[in-house]
């Protein structure tokens, strides 16, 4: 039998150099191109993503994945990744090589990447003051504000 | 015990044995919260106090309590008489006021506001309630109340009833019992029930609480019955606020099957979930719990403020 992997690689073509995300959380990928600021005017290179991908690691049957071509990912948007797909991991291509592959990590603590669900929270009243929260589980995430102390929800939702 | 200069925003940063150790120094304030004793501990201090939201208890005490420690008052109780009605914000607020006295009392209708004020404050900050969010000195003085009622706040059996999805004080309430092997109640409609991920902080601190929305089934093995207001704009309709409101009504009538020494207390202001009568029961612990807030919150001045008292 054809290992469904192995079908991915062909419908997602490798890259010669750039990063490939992969291991996303089913149903993310567009959520990442929001992260990386991905829109119709700032694209230079090529975007390749698969939705819906069979996978075989741990208990998920289907993935996403992002390649980026002639593009590296900045720490804030790494941290982000984390917050919305916490098994993603990341590869950094080098002439069709991986040169670097890590998975992302979740800190002891999320500061300025997402905003308070809680509308009547201190941190969206206009305050000088950038959002904070404890990791209170990595996977799923789920992030307790500093300042209200309430949960987040819908993390995705309320990304920076 | 290490409370000078530190910030009280939440009972959660507050152990056992720091809860404990406020309590009975509440205990040694309460002749002196009386007038039967003088000690001017906390003479040549100024405390602020901020309220931007109404407030009579906690304010008044917080007045009362520093009074009673020689301790000297500026306050603030209007937004509109403050900079904040000329657009400044809150953080710029709490560094102006921050310079004129040692220390700052906060009740803000945000959440989260507290937190911001101790962040920015280099004299320590005392939450007096924050939006729908900490009321750690209320939380205090209702152990206090407890405690001084029935000797001790270990393996008690507590019943929260009326709104536990939005009243502050019985978030924190609930999870400071948890240190003291507590065992708890949720009385309350489905629709106000006490929000899941604060039950789920409760069992990670070993505390199951039983939840019913029958009042009668928990009276019996209560030793404390914790009334807290339903507030009738949580409700579309009029009608089922009515219901409800009647459904969790404390009389002497739903008080025949109580233990004798069985206490209700609420933290005030009632409208009509208990019922006058109640008052001259000895179950009502109400507004003993109400002065209670002058020996704690005195007990609360000192230890931050840097106050002496005498055993």
């Amino acid at each position: 039998m054809t290992d469904p992997t192995q079908i991915a690689d062909i419908k997602i073509p490798p890259i010669r150099n750039g990063t490939v995300i992969d291991h996303i959380a089913n149903g993310q990928a567009l959520n990442v191109l929001k992260i990386l600021g991905v829109n119709e005017s700032n694209i230079d290179s090529t975007i390749s993503i698969g939705m819906h991908v069979p996978t075989h690691k741990g208990t998920a049957k289907w993935k996403d994945v992002v390649k980026l071509e002639d593009r590296e990912l900045d720490p804030d948007s790494v941290d982000k990744i984390a917050l919305i797909a916490p098994d993603a991991t990341i590869a950094i291509i080098r002439d069709f090589y991986v040169a670097e592959k890590y998975q992302v990590q979740l800190g002891d603590r999320v500061v300025g990447l997402v905003r308070c669900s809680n509308p009547n929270c201190i941190t969206n009243k206009g305050e000088p003051v950038t959002p904070e929260f404890y990791v209170e589980g990595r996977n799923p995430p789920r992030l307790r504000c500093v300042y209200c102390d309430r949960m987040l929800s819908k993390i995705s939702d309320n990304l920076l | 015990m290490d409370f000078y200069d530190k910030d009280l925003v939440s009972i959660r940063d507050l152990d056992r044995e720091k809860i404990e150790y406020i309590l009975d120094l509440s205990k040694k304030m309460v002749p002196y919260a009386r007038g039967e004793k003088v000690k001017r501990a906390l003479d040549g201090k100024i405390l602020g106090n901020l309220f931007f939201e109404p407030s009579t208890r906690t304010k008044l005490s917080f007045e009362s309590a520093a009074h009673r420690l020689g301790c000297d008052v500026i306050d603030v109780s209007e937004m509109s008489m403050t900079s904040i009605s000329k657009g400044e914000n809150l953080a710029d607020t709490i560094r102006m006021v921050d310079a004129y006295c040692d220390a700052i009392v906060l009740r803000h209708p945000y959440e989260g506001a507290a937190r911001l004020a101790a962040d920015v404050s280099e004299n320590p900050v005392i939450n007096a309630g924050d939006g729908a969010g900490s009321h750690p000195t209320q939380t205090l003085l209702d152990l206090f109340t407890m405690r001084e009622a029935k000797g001790s706040l270990d393996g008690l059996n507590v019943v929260l009833v009326g709104d536990l999805k939005y009243g502050r004080t019985v978030h924190s309430l609930a999870e400071a019992l948890t240190m003291f092997g507590v065992r708890l109640t949720l009385v309350a409609p489905e629709s106000l029930q006490m929000p899941q991920d604060i039950v789920d902080r409760l069992r990670n601190k070993g505390c199951n609480p039983k939840k019913t929305t029958v009042l009668e089934d928990a009276i019996p093995q209560a030793d404390v019955l914790y009334v807290t207001r339903i507030q009738k704009e949580r409700f579309p309709d009029p009608a089922e606020y009515q219901k409800i409101a009647g459904t969790y009504r404390i009389d002497n009538s739903i008080l025949r099957s109580a233990k004798s020494d069985m206490i209700v207390m609420h933290p005030l202001p009632r409208v009509n979930e208990i019922a006058t009568e109640v008052d001259s029961t000895p179950h009502a612990r109400y507004f003993q719990q109400a002065f209670n807030g002058v020996p704690v919150r005195m007990a609360i001045l000192c230890s931050i403020m840097g106050g002496k008292i005498d055993d």
